[in-house]
């Protein structure tokens, strides 16, 4: 189509994605959202102005290029836009899905600054279902057939190792990637629900990735089974650390270890990795009382709220300390939450949780907050209110306070140097840790964060790696 | 990987498998364990690890069927795999430095000791193990472990094999007729592990203990394995499995143990109406 003939959709509005009633949705782990239609994302992708210099691309941690595939959607060239995200983004679908776009390219685009930006987010999430409904996602770009670069060994199967192992399989390179649960996929599988993120679609886009010839080894702790050293001493040319901060936090309070009281981390691997609201289909179960209080602001507490109310719980509760403007979670995941019919009980702190003499939870003694001055967070600080102890009936409390890195692999690897929180230290552009050949990137170096920036720092490193290897082979 | 390379029946619902898994038999320790998952749909256990063989790339397991995934995994034969088998998790037991041990092994028990008793005689420890059951039937492996102690000593609750009475009643004998041992390691049901405690804390004699907890991933990610232990929340995954049984806080653990109690029931007779209806 000419540029002179073309009439972008100036609507102030994304096109509206259809989703599940909230009514029906609560009853089931069915999607919530359910994508846009040919003719919808063709309507939305008019919504583009092509920009000459497009700033969205600088918001995109693995640099999509943006406008190139949305001008491919427009186009109706549906899977040539898949092949055009793909090129920089192994991993699509799970992208278009969970990525916090308002925050990173969708907050640059220029229309945003009158209405809405476009739904690039949304539009990503088409491509990659349109690829996936047709026989062999409509044909693969091609897989190079040469003498391997070398070998790398990538530990960990989440966001960050997949993009990694993905990128050094398309540069070249022979790599195995090192799994200690059952399923790949790390946080895509254990942490985020079906409603949000299908595990067939994770499914999808992982064998995507051992399409290129990666090669998944589950049930592989690598720290305790074989030591990074032995994974040297067995031919490998370099090693990426991307295990996730996957130690749950609790408040060490009183009470904390009664029968209802779970970490986010239990209760979301119980429901999405072990499929535990499929008992007794599924072998694992999950309890959840007729009352539930999640502690905590995050997406994970979000998550863990909406999981808790379709296992039939009549009443969830989000506990926070501080006021909704302070929360970290996703403004959509927040709205989707509320929708469901999750009462927020906010500027609020647990102090002890009561039991009965079973062991099991028979209430949350909480008190009420106000915020004073910022913190080192930057976030005003909640201090406690005097006298405003209260008990918050519930059966099942789960905690959603953040997680920190796993130590397994810093305890067996002598050299490695960590933070204060015990995270890996990494250059931020490469990855490079304070051992040679030794890379990280993800949550094991940032602490919890995103899905997209632990992808990002994969792809970094296999960009580091690449060159490392290179140089080491002909040095 | 991952096949039944033996299998044998010790007692009633009590069965012994050697699995081939070389990575994992190349680094397991004495007290270390394994999570295992049988089938697509089936739960993650944990179990002790009985003994390895790193030349045969072996390990042993011994398990009792107690639940659903225990049940499917006695069903297997050899020549099946497991479908996962993850491990050694866990920290190995510190057997440094030790004269002479007592260890009391009730139950299953006997088989999970088994690792720790071979290795202390490796070093040269003075090992007596109190092995005990309910019956003569329920005593296992006595004659695998009994060239590896001093003495061996046998309670059954009936009396149908040597003392008629718990191990304790033996331990105390023991301790009352002035034996001193540096250490008690003491393996079995919750209940016997508490009263060992109670026992050897009046003796001042130090007591490990080996939990077994509920557990979902074994790596210290969900925490479901917690426990108190001297004050403390610890995790039986990573920071175990065994623990100064003196400040292990047995009623918590108890009460944790059954939190699906249940389920598990649910569960176990799902698959008994299955397995009757010839599935």
């Amino acid at each position: 189509m000419a540029e002179s003939k073309r009439k972008p959709n100036l609507a102030k509005t994304k096109v509206p994605m259809p989703e599940q009633d909230p009514q029906a949705r609560v009853k089931n782990f069915e999607e919530v959202a359910l994508g846009y239609t040919p003719a919808q994302a063709v309507e939305e992708a008019k919504r583009c102005l092509r920009c000459k210099e497009p700033h969205c691309i600088d918001g995109c941690p693995v640099n999509v290029q943006i406008p190139e595939f949305i001008r491919l959607i427009e186009e109706e060239r549906f899977v040539e836009a898949y092949h055009k995200i793909l090129e920089m983004n192994n991993l699509p679908a799970i992208c278009g899905r969970v990525c916090p776009q308002e925050n990173q390219c969708e907050k640059l685009c220029l229309r945003g600054e009158k209405g809405e930006p476009v739904a690039i987010g949304r539009l990503e999430r088409f491509a990659a279902d349109y690829a996936a409904s047709l026989p062999e996602n409509g044909g693969k770009p091609a897989v190079r057939d040469s003498q391997p670069k070398g070998r790398v060994a990538v530990i960990g199967s989440g966001p960050a190792g997949l993009t990694c192992a993905a990128d050094l399989a398309k540069a070249g390179y022979r790599v195995t990637v090192f799994e200690a649960f059952h399923t790949p996929g790390g946080v895509l599988v254990y942490g985020i629900p079906e409603f949000r993120l299908p595990k067939s679609i994770v499914q999808r886009e992982i064998e995507n990735v051992k399409s290129l010839g990666v090669d998944i080894q589950t049930n592989m702790v690598i720290g305790k089974v074989l030591s990074i050293d032995e994974l040297f001493a067995q031919g490998y040319d370099a090693v990426f650390i991307g295990t996730g901060a996957g130690l749950p936090d609790f408040l060490r309070i009183p009470g904390e270890n009664l029968n209802g009281v779970m970490s986010a981390n239990e209760f979301l691997t119980r429901v999405n990795l072990m499929k535990g609201y499929r008992f007794p289909e599924y072998d694992t179960p999950v309890k959840v009382g007729r009352r539930v209080a999640v502690v905590g602001g995050g997406n994970v507490a979000m998550d863990a709220a909406r999981c808790a109310l379709r296992l039939g719980a009549e009443k969830v509760y989000i506990v926070y300390r501080r006021s909704e403007e302070e929360m970290p979670a996703r403004r959509e995941e927040v709205h989707h939450a509320k929708e469901e019919g999750i009462e927020f009980r906010l500027l609020t702190n647990p102090v002890r949780i009561l039991g009965d003499d079973a062991g099991w939870v028979r209430g949350m003694e909480c008190v009420c907050m106000e915020l004073g001055e910022p913190d080192a967070s930057g976030r005003r600080k909640p201090l406690c209110k005097p006298g405003s102890e209260h008990i918050v009936d519930v059966e099942t409390v789960i905690m959603a306070l953040g997680t920190t890195p796993n130590p397994l692999i810093a305890r067996t690897t002598p050299g490695l140097e960590l933070t204060r929180f015990g995270g890996i230290v990494a250059d931020e552009a490469t990855g490079q840790t304070s051992r040679e050949g030794v890379f990280a990137g993800g949550d094991i170096v940032t602490g919890a964060a995103t899905v997209i920036l632990a992808m990002g720092a994969g792809k970094k490193a296999a960009k580091a790696i690449d060159e490392y290897v290179t140089a080491k082979r002909q040095g | 990987m991952n096949r039944i390379l033996k299998k044998r029946v010790l007692a009633p619902a009590v069965k012994l498998i050697e699995v081939e898994n070389p990575f994992i038999a190349a680094k397991a320790e004495p007290g270390q364990f394994v999570i295992l998952r049988v089938y697509e749909k089936g739960e993650r256990i944990p179990l002790t690890i009985s003994d390895y063989d790193r030349e045969k790339g072996t390990l042993t397991i011994v398990f009792q069927e107690i639940g659903k995934t225990t049940t499917l995994l006695g069903r297997l034969e050899e020549g099946d795999r497991i479908l996962d088998l993850v491990g050694p998790l866990g920290k190995p037991t510190n057997l440094e430095n030790l004269q002479r041990v007592v260890v009391i092994g009730g139950g299953l028990g006997t088989a999970l000791v088994l690792s720790q008793v071979k290795e202390m005689h490796k070093k040269g420890t003075r090992v007596d193990c109190i092995i005990g059951a309910r019956n003569k039937d329920l005593i296992i492996l006595e004659e695998e472990i009994s060239p590896y102690c001093e003495n061996l000593y046998i309670a059954t609750d009936d009396g149908s094999r040597g003392h008629k009475g718990f191990v304790t009643d033996v331990l105390k004998k023991l301790l009352d007729e002035g034996n001193r041992y540096d250490r008690a390691i003491a393996v079995g049901p919750l209940i016997m592990m508490k009263v060992v405690s109670n026992l050897t804390r009046q003796y001042g004699l130090p007591t490990v203990v080996s939990m077994n907890p509920i557990m979902v991933d074994g790596t210290g990610m969900c925490g479901c394995c917690r426990l108190t232990v001297g004050g403390e929340t610890k995790f039986a995954c990573v920071d175990g499995p065994e623990f100064d049984g003196h400040l292990v806080d047995f009623d918590e653990v108890i009460k944790r143990t059954g939190m699906y109690r249940e389920e598990e029931k649910l569960a176990m007779e799902l698959l008994q109406r299955s397995l009757e209806g010839g599935l």
